[in-house]
Protein backbone atom coordinates (compact mmCIF):
# COMPACT_ATOMS: atom_id res chain seq x y z
CA UNK A 1 0.00 0.00 0.00
CA UNK A 2 1.63 3.47 -1.55
CA UNK A 3 2.35 6.02 1.70
CA UNK A 4 -0.39 8.32 1.58
CA UNK A 5 0.67 11.82 0.13
CA UNK A 6 1.01 15.36 1.66
CA UNK A 7 -0.63 18.22 0.19
CA UNK A 8 0.72 21.86 1.90
CA UNK A 9 -1.93 24.62 1.57
CA UNK A 10 -0.21 28.14 1.38
CA UNK A 11 -1.77 31.27 1.56
CA UNK A 12 -1.14 34.59 3.13
CA UNK A 13 -2.25 33.70 6.64
CA UNK A 14 -2.64 30.25 6.40
CA UNK A 15 -5.58 30.70 8.07
CA UNK A 16 -8.54 31.91 5.77
CA UNK A 17 -8.03 31.06 1.84
CA UNK A 18 -6.07 28.32 2.83
CA UNK A 19 -8.68 26.71 4.86
CA UNK A 20 -11.31 27.03 1.77
CA UNK A 21 -9.22 25.17 -0.59
CA UNK A 22 -8.28 22.87 1.80
CA UNK A 23 -12.04 21.85 2.45
CA UNK A 24 -12.75 22.16 -1.32
CA UNK A 25 -9.97 19.69 -2.68
CA UNK A 26 -10.39 17.37 0.24
CA UNK A 27 -14.19 17.02 -0.58
CA UNK A 28 -13.36 17.03 -4.59
CA UNK A 29 -10.66 14.48 -4.27
CA UNK A 30 -12.72 12.17 -1.96
CA UNK A 31 -15.36 12.29 -4.79
CA UNK A 32 -12.74 10.48 -7.11
CA UNK A 33 -11.46 7.84 -3.71
CA UNK A 34 -8.26 9.99 -3.47
CA UNK A 35 -7.36 10.52 0.31
CA UNK A 36 -4.40 12.77 1.76
CA UNK A 37 -2.51 14.34 4.09
CA UNK A 38 -3.89 18.28 4.53
CA UNK A 39 -1.02 20.50 6.05
CA UNK A 40 -2.17 24.38 5.89
CA UNK A 41 0.65 27.07 6.06
CA UNK A 42 1.34 30.74 5.48
CA UNK A 43 2.97 31.50 2.26
CA UNK A 44 6.17 32.46 4.25
CA UNK A 45 6.67 28.97 5.95
CA UNK A 46 5.75 26.80 2.61
CA UNK A 47 9.98 27.17 1.14
CA UNK A 48 10.67 24.61 4.59
CA UNK A 49 7.23 22.66 5.00
CA UNK A 50 7.88 21.43 1.36
CA UNK A 51 10.55 19.36 2.51
CA UNK A 52 7.90 17.18 4.08
CA UNK A 53 5.28 17.48 1.51
CA UNK A 54 4.59 16.29 -1.95
CA UNK A 55 3.06 19.07 -3.28
CA UNK A 56 1.44 22.43 -2.49
CA UNK A 57 -1.52 24.60 -3.78
CA UNK A 58 -1.06 28.06 -2.89
CA UNK A 59 -3.28 30.96 -3.64
CA UNK A 60 -0.45 33.62 -3.32
CA UNK A 61 2.91 33.14 -4.90
CA UNK A 62 5.48 30.82 -3.21
CA UNK A 63 9.16 31.04 -3.33
CA UNK A 64 10.84 30.08 -6.74
CA UNK A 65 13.07 28.16 -4.66
CA UNK A 66 10.45 25.24 -3.93
CA UNK A 67 10.71 21.67 -5.99
CA UNK A 68 7.95 20.38 -5.53
CA UNK A 69 5.00 20.64 -7.84
CA UNK A 70 2.63 23.99 -7.21
CA UNK A 71 -0.75 23.95 -8.37
CA UNK A 72 -2.31 27.65 -8.24
CA UNK A 73 -5.09 27.06 -5.84
CA UNK A 74 -6.94 30.76 -6.88
CA UNK A 75 -9.25 28.93 -8.75
CA UNK A 76 -11.07 27.23 -5.75
CA UNK A 77 -11.89 30.39 -4.41
CA UNK A 78 -12.72 31.90 -7.81
CA UNK A 79 -13.84 28.75 -9.61
CA UNK A 80 -12.14 29.61 -12.46
CA UNK A 81 -9.87 26.63 -13.76
CA UNK A 82 -10.93 24.82 -10.82
CA UNK A 83 -11.62 21.29 -12.45
CA UNK A 84 -7.99 21.78 -14.41
CA UNK A 85 -6.45 22.17 -11.04
CA UNK A 86 -7.96 19.19 -9.47
CA UNK A 87 -6.93 17.20 -12.24
CA UNK A 88 -3.53 18.23 -11.49
CA UNK A 89 -3.92 17.66 -8.02
CA UNK A 90 -5.19 14.22 -9.23
CA UNK A 91 -2.27 13.30 -11.16
CA UNK A 92 0.18 13.90 -8.74
CA UNK A 93 -1.40 12.24 -6.23
CA UNK A 94 -2.25 9.36 -8.56
CA UNK A 95 1.80 9.38 -9.19
CA UNK B 1 -22.46 45.84 6.11
CA UNK B 2 -22.35 49.22 4.33
CA UNK B 3 -23.65 49.77 0.72
CA UNK B 4 -23.07 52.25 -1.99
CA UNK B 5 -19.61 52.68 -0.60
CA UNK B 6 -17.15 55.70 -2.84
CA UNK B 7 -14.02 55.25 -1.96
CA UNK B 8 -10.41 55.96 -3.67
CA UNK B 9 -8.15 53.36 -2.14
CA UNK B 10 -8.35 49.87 -0.81
CA UNK B 11 -7.04 51.33 2.05
CA UNK B 12 -10.07 53.76 2.54
CA UNK B 13 -12.51 50.91 2.06
CA UNK B 14 -10.67 48.43 4.94
CA UNK B 15 -11.10 51.15 7.23
CA UNK B 16 -14.26 51.82 6.87
CA UNK B 17 -15.53 48.38 7.00
CA UNK B 18 -12.73 47.32 9.90
CA UNK B 19 -14.75 50.37 11.25
CA UNK B 20 -17.84 48.90 11.56
CA UNK B 21 -16.11 45.44 13.45
CA UNK B 22 -14.29 46.98 15.34
CA UNK B 23 -17.56 49.54 16.89
CA UNK B 24 -19.66 46.17 16.89
CA UNK B 25 -16.73 44.39 19.38
CA UNK B 26 -15.68 41.88 16.53
CA UNK B 27 -12.12 42.63 16.55
CA UNK B 28 -9.61 44.75 18.23
CA UNK B 29 -8.39 48.13 17.40
CA UNK B 30 -4.44 46.67 15.97
CA UNK B 31 -6.92 45.10 13.16
CA UNK B 32 -7.57 48.27 10.99
CA UNK B 33 -4.11 48.63 10.80
CA UNK B 34 -2.93 44.71 10.40
CA UNK B 35 -5.28 44.21 7.35
CA UNK B 36 -4.11 47.09 5.85
CA UNK B 37 -0.40 46.37 5.94
CA UNK B 38 -1.24 42.69 5.01
CA UNK B 39 -3.25 43.81 1.85
CA UNK B 40 0.20 46.04 0.38
CA UNK B 41 2.14 42.88 0.72
CA UNK B 42 -0.32 40.14 0.49
CA UNK B 43 -3.14 41.58 -1.30
CA UNK B 44 -6.63 39.63 -1.76
CA UNK B 45 -8.25 40.98 -5.00
CA UNK B 46 -10.08 37.88 -7.14
CA UNK B 47 -10.08 38.25 -10.36
CA UNK B 48 -13.18 36.47 -11.65
CA UNK B 49 -12.99 37.62 -14.99
CA UNK B 50 -16.46 39.63 -14.96
CA UNK B 51 -17.59 43.31 -14.74
CA UNK B 52 -17.39 42.70 -10.61
CA UNK B 53 -14.53 41.28 -8.64
CA UNK B 54 -13.97 40.42 -5.17
CA UNK B 55 -11.43 41.08 -2.40
CA UNK B 56 -11.32 39.06 0.85
CA UNK B 57 -9.17 41.40 2.95
CA UNK B 58 -8.47 39.52 6.71
CA UNK B 59 -5.11 39.18 8.89
CA UNK B 60 -4.22 37.00 11.54
CA UNK B 61 -6.31 35.66 14.17
CA UNK B 62 -4.43 37.99 17.44
CA UNK B 63 -6.32 40.90 15.98
CA UNK B 64 -10.06 39.29 15.97
CA UNK B 65 -12.18 39.08 19.14
CA UNK B 66 -14.97 37.22 17.47
CA UNK B 67 -15.25 35.72 14.39
CA UNK B 68 -17.86 37.88 11.29
CA UNK B 69 -17.65 39.25 7.98
CA UNK B 70 -17.93 42.56 7.31
CA UNK B 71 -19.75 42.88 3.27
CA UNK B 72 -18.56 46.05 1.50
CA UNK B 73 -20.48 47.02 -1.55
CA UNK B 74 -18.24 49.59 -4.07
CA UNK B 75 -20.43 52.62 -5.91
CA UNK B 76 -17.37 52.81 -8.14
CA UNK B 77 -14.67 49.76 -8.70
CA UNK B 78 -11.81 50.38 -6.40
CA UNK B 79 -8.70 48.63 -7.98
CA UNK B 80 -7.06 46.03 -5.05
CA UNK B 81 -3.93 43.95 -5.76
CA UNK B 82 -4.27 40.28 -7.11
CA UNK B 83 -3.81 37.92 -4.79
CA UNK B 84 -1.90 35.54 -7.36
CA UNK B 85 -0.27 38.11 -9.77
CA UNK B 86 0.18 41.15 -7.05
CA UNK B 87 1.56 43.27 -9.60
CA UNK B 88 -2.09 43.33 -11.62
CA UNK B 89 -4.81 45.38 -10.43
CA UNK B 90 -8.57 43.90 -10.14
CA UNK B 91 -11.40 46.41 -10.07
CA UNK B 92 -13.37 45.40 -6.99
CA UNK B 93 -16.72 45.85 -6.29
CA UNK B 94 -17.96 43.61 -3.43
CA UNK B 95 -15.45 43.73 -0.43
CA UNK B 96 -15.73 40.78 2.17
CA UNK B 97 -13.98 41.92 5.19
CA UNK B 98 -12.98 38.82 7.44
CA UNK B 99 -12.46 38.41 10.77
CA UNK B 100 -11.43 34.94 11.48
CA UNK B 101 -10.20 33.44 14.93
CA UNK B 102 -10.13 30.10 14.24
CA UNK B 103 -9.79 28.40 10.91
CA UNK B 104 -11.31 24.88 11.73
CA UNK B 105 -14.61 26.78 12.90
CA UNK B 106 -14.76 29.20 10.46
CA UNK B 107 -14.61 26.58 7.44
CA UNK B 108 -18.77 27.17 7.10
CA UNK B 109 -18.13 30.45 6.79
CA UNK B 110 -15.15 30.54 4.67
CA UNK B 111 -17.17 28.04 1.95
CA UNK B 112 -20.41 30.06 2.28
CA UNK B 113 -18.31 33.00 1.26
CA UNK B 114 -16.99 31.02 -1.96
CA UNK B 115 -19.79 30.12 -3.05
CA UNK B 116 -21.53 33.39 -3.31
CA UNK B 117 -18.42 34.54 -4.71
CA UNK B 118 -18.81 32.23 -7.26
CA UNK B 119 -22.33 32.62 -8.48
CA UNK B 120 -22.35 35.55 -10.82
CA UNK B 121 -26.19 36.29 -10.23
CA UNK B 122 -25.74 36.39 -6.41
CA UNK B 123 -22.76 39.25 -6.84
CA UNK B 124 -24.91 40.89 -9.64
CA UNK B 125 -27.47 40.68 -7.01
CA UNK B 126 -25.33 42.52 -4.47
CA UNK B 127 -23.92 45.10 -6.55
CA UNK B 128 -27.37 46.52 -7.50
CA UNK B 129 -28.67 46.40 -3.67
CA UNK B 130 -29.64 49.43 -2.17
CA UNK B 131 -31.27 47.89 1.73
CA UNK B 132 -29.73 45.91 3.98
CA UNK B 133 -32.82 43.80 3.68
CA UNK B 134 -32.18 43.41 -0.04
CA UNK B 135 -28.58 41.89 0.98
CA UNK B 136 -29.93 39.27 3.55
CA UNK B 137 -32.08 38.32 1.12
CA UNK B 138 -29.59 37.35 -1.58
CA UNK B 139 -27.27 35.80 1.31
CA UNK B 140 -30.26 33.38 2.48
CA UNK B 141 -28.50 30.90 3.87
CA UNK B 142 -26.17 33.99 5.48
CA UNK B 143 -23.08 32.67 7.75
CA UNK B 144 -23.99 34.03 11.65
CA UNK B 145 -22.00 37.37 12.15
CA UNK B 146 -22.32 39.17 8.91
CA UNK B 147 -22.15 43.12 9.90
Amino acid sequence: MARQKTILFACGTGVATSTAVNAAVTEAMKARGLTFNAVQCKATEAPSMSENADLIVATTPVSSSITIPVVKGLAFLTGIGKDKALDEIEAELRK
Amino acid sequence: MALGIEAESPEQVIRLLAGKLEALGYVKPSYADAVVKREQTMPTGLPLGQAINVAIPHTDPEHVIRPGVALGVLATPVAFANMEEPDERVPVGIVFLLAIDDKDKQIDMLQEIMETIQDPATLGGLARARTSGEVRALLAATPPGIA
